[in-house]
């Protein structure tokens, strides 16, 4: 399906739009919309986002590439991030990162056959102190001293059997974090 | 030694929940904002100004004056907050914005009335998409109230304020990539002059301020106490408190506000607990992220307060204070690596020494490594460092020479190690599409 003329993103698209003096301003967040829409930033969703905005699509196509956080090829339905950066790498992310592609028995940047995950590396998430972590589909899971991969197995397994049980895994890990948070007060 | 006199994570004292905004209003939730908006604009400036406020972001200019530079008569002028915070090892802005939205959204409510901004965006990471949803939130329930819209709190003052989610580009950190990503341009930084400030240079060429999270969260503080008050705490130089992000190899790791005179030993030993295994001492700290100069981690910096003078003396900065603390396992080297990796990436590639030396510093560092490089490859790196530093348009290039700079200067065994024959004792990765 379309974002133009799609109810579900009809009243986002339209306070993107007046937000900014200048429309252009807009192709960011749409962007985010249409990859919602299509999965990823395909050709329809450059037009559309194009379109919208009254710009070029090579404009679009240049600023959806220039953002890592724009996908230019399909993605698993959860797409994991795993910070490895020097504070995460400090903390083991690296062997962690390691150990989660070959559980999913995947190349850096590949997805498995059923489709579920996609897995990749990624620069600093801003979650130095709970090392390892990653971001699945741009939300944070995190857990207080960091993920394990018996977390991880955990997390796999929850996804296959159903969307709902993962996010109450992660929702689950969350609230541990901010008991952990508590603790500095 | 423990936190005191804290004022961004002031809900930890009262152990308030500040992201009701009724507990907010409970605890000293808008008293600076009511005080601001009985002043006139300028006498706001004056009182930040005499707070000795410094932009948390990292460069510390004082933020009094970079709002007086905001010309006064020109009609449209926009507030722009720098959520953006991408630095390896800096969580801080996270924290302010999760767990005290409303001092921040307050602070920025004072801020765009002295500037005379009636529209502000606040540019989160694209990682920060929960944190923008709750402070899109926040705005709704501050609109109930009047406090953003036409006419808060019955002043005359119009007020928008507006989340603008980044896509995943450290440069955009910077603030005039900033201020190209919200225009819908590519994010990449401008040449100046203009500055943001001048009528031509700022977002959509109007006269702007971009100003960091934590530095707007501490003036709701500032009105409400006195900027003589705010002076009073910090160093002569420093004033007030600084959140200071503290990861890698200490036994408790987070974020923690204390006034800028506390010491580093402060911190990592007595706050953090010291080292995370006994048996392996501190070895080597980097005291702003991969961006700032490393240092060894000994007892002269252990006993040196952690302000913006007493830094510069170690040959350093405490930039956005993200602490990342190495213990005697960490080779350098691989930390060199690991940091250059990260700027190769984010390298805009809009300059050729910037884009063009990462990337050759990377291919080198690897070889280096592999352990396939030589005596020679070290002078070579740090001599295209050397080159990168100072004549790019933004910091970027400088950040990203530091690592290497520095790395050699302080650590040069760990690179010796490398380049006599024996093998790397880890090999970084590379980045998913290089």
């Amino acid at each position: 399906m379309a974002i133009i003329g799609n109810p579900k993103y009809a009243d986002r698209i339209a306070l993107h739009l007046s937000k900014y003096p200048d429309k252009r301003s807009a192709v960011m967040p749409l962007l985010y919309i249409a990859q919602e829409e299509y999965g990823w930033v395909n050709d329809d969703a450059v037009n559309e986002v194009a379109q919208i905005i009254e710009i070029d699509p090579t404009q679009v196509r240049s600023i959806a590439g220039f953002y890592t956080m724009y996908s230019e090829k399909p993605k698993g339905k959860y797409w994991l991030q795993v910070c490895t950066d020097l504070a995460c790498a400090l903390r083991g992310a690296d062997e962690f990162h390691h150990e989660l592609l070959h559980e999913l028995h995947i190349e850096e940047g590949g997805t498995t056959e059923d489709g579920m995950f996609t897995a990749e590396h990624v620069m600093c998430l801003g979650a130095c102190d709970r090392a390892p972590m990653l971001q699945c589909n741009f939300h944070m899971v995190e857990k207080p001293g960091g993920l394990t991969m018996d977390d991880m197995r955990l997390f796999i397994e929850k996804a296959r059997s159903g969307d709902a049980d993962l996010q109450a895994l992660i929702a689950e890990w969350r609230n541990l974090v901010n008991e952990h948070l508590k603790t500095f007060e | 030694m423990t936190e005191t006199k804290r004022i961004l994570l002031r809900y930890r004292d009262v152990n308030a929940d500040f992201t009701d905004i009724e507990e907010y209003g409970a605890h000293d939730g808008w008293v600076g904002l009511k005080k601001a908006l009985s002043m006139t604009p300028a006498q706001v400036i004056d009182e930040v100004k005499a707070s000795g406020l410094r932009g948390r972001g990292g460069a510390g200019f004082p933020t009094g004056v970079k709002w007086s530079f905001i010309p006064v008569n020109e009609p449209v002028k926009y507030l722009v907050l720098n959520a953006d915070e991408s630095e390896t090892g800096t969580f801080k802005d996270r924290l302010i914005m999760e767990k005290n939205p409303y001092q921040f959204l307050e602070g920025c409510l004072i801020a765009a009335y002295a500037i005379g901004a009636k529209t502000a965006y606040i540019y989160l990471r694209g990682e920060y998409l929960e944190v923008a949803n709750l402070l899109d939130a926040c705005i709704e329930e501050m609109r109930k109230r009047n406090l953003v819209g036409k006419d808060i709190l019955g002043s005359g003052y119009d007020i928008e304020i507006y989340t603008h989610l980044g896509a995943g580009a450290y440069i955009c950190g910077e603030e005039t990539a900033l201020l190209n990503s919200l225009e819908g341009k590519l994010g990449q930084p401008r040449v100046r002059p203009p500055f943001p400030a001048n009528k031509g240079g700022g977002l959509y060429s109007e006269p702007t301020v971009v100003n960091n999270v934590e530095t707007i969260a501490n003036v709701p503080w500032i009105l409400q106490h006195g900027g003589a008050a705010y002076k009073a705490i910090g160093t002569e130089q420093s004033a007030g408190t600084k959140l200071y992000c503290v990861s890698g190899h200490v036994k408790r790791p987070g974020v923690y506000e204390l006034p800028f005179s506390a010491t580093f030993g402060d911190l990592l030993n007595e706050i953090c607990g010291g080292p995370l295994d006994e048996a392996h001492p501190f070895k080597a700290l980097l005291p702003s992220g991969g961006s700032g100069p490393i240092v060894h981690l000994n007892d002269e910096v252990m006993n040196t307060p952690m302000s913006y003078e007493h830094t510069a003396k170690l040959g350093t900065i405490i930039g956005s204070a993200s602490l990342i603390v190495m213990d005697d396992r960490t080779d350098i080297t691989w930390v060199a690596s690991k940091v250059t990796k990260f700027f190769k990436h984010e390298s805009c590639g809009k300059c050729t020494p910037c884009r063009e030396g990462t990337y050759w510093l990377d291919k080198v560092l690897d070889r280096i490594m592999a352990g396939e490089g030589t005596e020679k490859d070290v002078v070579l790196i740090e001599n295209v460092a050397k080159n990168m530093a100072g004549i790019t348009l933004c910091a970027l290039g400088e950040f990203a020479a530091n690592p290497i700079i520095h790395t050699i200067k302080h650590f040069p065994e760990d690179f010796k190690k490398h380049v006599s024959g024996k093998k790397a004792v880890s090999k970084p990765l590379p980045m998913a599409g290089d």
